[in-house]
């Protein structure tokens, strides 16, 4: 008896706290978008051991530990959080608890082998506060410095997992009119740069300026099986980044975008897939000076695929509030569904972020149209776990709700 | 005698301080429009009322009733069946002007960024009218807005308040009457910024004794400039009471020299009096405690603390001195004095009697959308359990920041008799789909959406990526 219990937590601490799920679920009465564009449909879902087990109109309930009603509300895949430094950034200012980026090292101009993963900590208040959200996975970044090349990211799943990276390696290149004040104080030199470095990339020559050695091994590898996400605003920069792309056979992703749907054929033709702000509409740069609110709805006219992102770490939360304006502003629905679901997942090589059989089932059930400034997340079930739905913040909120302090706030323990 | 009692006259004039007050004084001026009759929508009024199948109307610039009342035979009808009123939108805290797009460096006037104590300098001084902000934010329903000098300071200078109408020059988009701000600021900006330089202050006990030394100055300031009046006031009545012949009113200007006029006291001494609203950057709970001590110590009031991601924490004794928390929905964790923000802040302020909870923007994405945050807010509270409808939550946006800028006697509700200032919009206006369709201003239509000669352009923005793909 005693050497049971003894294995069972041996076996439950190797697992780990993200796969003891032994229960099932029943959720009832769903509004599910599955995660592509296709609108949503009234049905059951039965989550065993972490994945969906089927889908349904009036799926018995037996086998099910827990009935969760929807009552129908609508159903979604975790969201999508944006490219993020979360995990990475716990307090912005507070530079010693700050990881996303590469600094005041200049062993060598470009270090494509600095990878933010190493830095993850999925303790981060941020993670949780994200999250409860109901987030369910981000592109980590290396954020913009003074370089060309800022390093390598990935997906990572938000759920509190050590190692829950995802999918391809993503190295972040800048090329706009930032970033570039050490370097040559030009975009023509950043494309000089990398002229340059790829140049040394298809040569067997040992002796290296640019480049570590491991540097180019990474780029090696990121160019056979990642991606390159390509920070500009300009659509003269655009279009470099897409020429540059083909040139050297690389899987493009432009981030920024602004001025995207000034080009947005070029891009449809490439098939280079843009990362924007959908709240961008003010000319906030000579990089910008096109920026608009419709820019998410011609892209997806034109064919290109859109994604989100905020521009923030901590808020980003606010992601389906950018979603949301972008259908406002004339991108049918169901495609800003797609962008916030499976989308990312598709492009960054993540597992399928969809509600069907086989999948893991990473879902939420929002209280409203989840795109929507008056509806939140009601329920986050990742890898089948539902979530206590506690952070930080909902700690503050409980120690600070009842009127009577009592002893003292410091004494109310949520 | 008459030569000696308009002498006199002249002098109080030009050297009361009040009288420098109408320096750069407001050259706006709303143009005459045709009455409007908005008849059967859905209304917010400001006041904490929510009327449906309403009418409104709108003449001489004025509101001239809501409900029902009669309308001039030529005004203008207009069908809002399905659409939805509320007042212009009033942002407290905005940058726009100071820190205009494109946000180049020599763009950067918002932050006198060279000493802590800056009472002396004025926002709209920084103001380039072109910034394309201001049209995005009228398009956002923005009516009103204070633009405030940066929080580098402890002393920051004087904000202005703008009515939201494309002008060359700040002095044609002046709120007409609006008392000036004074922006200051608590914790770690100051501190980071004069302590990096080695300067003082470099820790928040520093702030603290710079504003109390500050303080101290101008009272000494207000009390010569008292000293001077009453002498000059005690001659003007002795004068009046025994029909003199005006000398002793010439000899108590000759006997009384008048202060030196100094612009940094100035600014402080109407903060001391009450003319001039104080306009307090602080995050932290215990700090705006500190500074309601320190009120209390010299004297004056502190209208409204932003950004205060931690008033949540202090929400009674914010609303037992009647200060207001001009807030966001959401923003935290960029710096550790804004690492306990939480979504219900605004909710929980607005929850005491005599709460005066704000959406503010300080930001020219976020006042575009000053409707969505309050949504956000709104929706945040009552999930909490706390119960706040619509009509509540309209007030963050529109009465209670006219309250704070001192204007709320003339505009920020839908009462009779105040500034036709009034934005119509598609559907509810706490959504995210929300869009306003026409923004009056002083009953004047400034902005229509899809129409674009009523889509006002900055001059910035004319004539680019010509001949780009449209």
């Amino acid at each position: 008896m005693r050497l049971l219990s003894v294995l069972l937590t041996c076996q439950m601490l190797l697992w780990g706290p993200a796969s003891v799920h032994a229960e099932s679920y029943l959720i009832k009465d769903a509004n599910v978008f599955a995660g592509d564009d296709s609108p949503a449909v009234r049905q059951d879902i039965l989550i065993v051991d972490g994945r969906i087990e089927s889908l349904g109109t009036d799926l018995a309930g037996s086998e099910a530990q827990t009935v969760i009603d929807a009552a129908g509300r609508p159903l979604t895949p975790a969201f999508f959080a944006g490219i993020t430094a979360a995990g990475l950034s716990e307090i912005g200012m507070v530079y010693e608890a700050v990881d996303s980026r590469l600094s005041g090292l200049y062993t060598g101009l470009i270090h494509p082998e600095f990878d933010v993963r190493r830095a993850y900590n999925p303790h981060s208040s941020v993670v949780p506060i994200t999250r409860i959200e109901g987030y369910g996975y981000t592109l980590l970044m290396a954020a913009p410095g003074d370089r060309t090349i800022s390093g390598q990211g990935s997906l990572v799943r938000l759920d509190g997992g050590y190692d829950s990276f995802e999918g391809d390696d993503v190295l972040f290149v800048n090329v706009d009119g930032y970033s570039g004040n050490r370097l040559g104080s030009s975009r023509a030199a950043h494309w000089m740069l990398l002229e340059s470095v790829f140049a040394e990339l298809s040569t067997d020559d040992d002796d290296l300026t640019l480049i570590t050695p491991r540097g180019k091994d990474t780029l090696h590898a990121v160019r056979r099986n990642g991606l390159f996400i390509f920070r500009a605003n300009r659509a003269s920069d655009i279009l470099q980044a897409v020429a540059f792309g083909e040139a050297h056979k690389l899987r493009t992703v432009i981030s920024g975008g602004q001025e995207a749907w000034m080009v947005r054929d070029a891009l449809a033709e490439a098939g280079v897939p843009v990362v924007i702000n959908a709240l961008d509409n003010l000319p906030g740069s000579f990089d910008g000076l096109g920026a608009r609110l419709d820019n998410a709805a011609l892209l997806h006219e034109a064919g290109v695929t859109v994604l989100f992102t905020s521009g923030e770490t901590h808020n980003a939360r606010k992601l389906r509030q950018v979603a949301g304006n972008a259908v406002a502003n004339g991108l049918p629905y169901e495609a800003a569904i797609e962008a916030m679901t499976s989308l990312p997942a598709e492009i960054f090589g993540g597992t399928p972020k969809m509600i069907a059989p086989g999948l893991a089932a990473d879902l939420v059930i929002w209280s409203g149209d989840p795109l929507e400034v008056t509806s939140a997340a009601d329920h986050v079930i990742l890898s089948g776990n539902p979530d206590p739905m506690r952070s930080r913040q909902t700690e503050l909120l409980q120690r600070y709700l009842p009127e009577d302090a009592g002893m003292g706030r410091a004494y109310i323990k949520p | 005698m008459l030569k000696y009692l308009s002498m006199a006259a002249l002098v109080c004039l030009t050297l009361t301080e009040r009288a420098h007050a109408e320096a750069f004084p407001s050259t706006y001026n709303a143009p005459t429009a045709t009455p409007i009759l908005l008849t059967n929508a859905t209304v917010l009024d400001g006041t904490g009322k929510r009327l449906d199948n309403a009418d409104i109307y709108l003449a001489n610039g004025e509101i001239s009733w809501v409900g029902t009342g009669d309308s001039h035979p030529d005004a203008t009808v207009i069908d809002a069946t399905g659409l939805w009123i509320t007042p212009g939108l009033i942002d407290v805290h905005s940058h726009l002007g100071v820190y205009p797009s494109p946000g180049v460096a020599a763009h950067s006037d918002g932050n006198e960024a060279t000493a802590p104590v800056t009472a002396e300098v004025w926002a709209e001084h920084s103001i380039w009218p072109q910034d394309p902000g201001f049209t995005r934010a009228l398009a956002g329903g923005v009516t009103a807005m204070q633009i405030l000098p940066g929080s580098a300071n402890l002393f920051g200078g004087r904000g202005v308040t703008l009515k939201n109408v494309p002008s060359l020059s700040y002095q044609g988009m002046k709120f007409p009457g609006a008392p000036h701000g004074l922006k200051m600021a608590c914790g770690e900006n100051p501190k980071r910024v004069y302590g990096n330089r080695d300067q003082s202050p470099s820790t928040r006990m520093g702030n603290v004794a710079a504003y109390r030394s500050t303080w101290i100055r101008a009272q000494r300031y207000q009390a010569d400039w008292d000293r001077y009046n009453q002498a000059i006031a005690d001659a003007n009545s002795a004068e009046s009471s025994d029909g003199g012949d005006g000398a002793s009113v010439a000899d108590a200007l000759l006997t009384n020299t008048p202060p030196r006029r100094d612009l940094e006291l100035e600014t402080l001494a109407g903060a001391l009096r009450g003319d001039i609203l104080v306009h307090m950057h602080c995050y932290r709970a215990d700090e705006m405690l500190t500074i309601l001590d320190m009120a209390k110590e010299f004297g004056y009031r502190v209208g409204t603390f932003h950004h205060g991601v931690e008033a949540y924490k202090v929400a009674d004794e914010l609303a037992e001195n009647g200060v207001c928390g001009a807030l966001w929905a959401d923003w935290w964790g960029f710096k550790i004095e804004a690492y306990d923000g939480i979504q219900e802040n605004i909710a929980l302020v607005d929850r005491p009697d005599g709460g005066c909870a704000i959406v503010h923007s300080d930001s020219d994405e976020g006042i575009q959308r000053l409707n969505q945050e309050a949504a956000k807010a709104m929706t945040r509270g009552n999930r909490a359990g706390l119960d706040i409808p619509l009509e509540r939550a309209i007030r963050w946006i529109t009465a209670n920041a006219a309250k704070s800028l001192g204007i709320d006697g003339v505009t920020g509700t839908l009462e009779a008799g105040k500034m036709a200032d009034v934005v119509v919009w598609n559907q509810n206006p706490l959504s995210v789909y929300a869009k306003p369709l026409r923004v009056y201003i002083d009953g004047a239509l400034r902005f229509e959406r899809n129409n674009p000669e009523l889509s006002p352009e900055s001059d910035f923005e004319l004539g680019q990526l010509l001949g780009a793909a449209q």
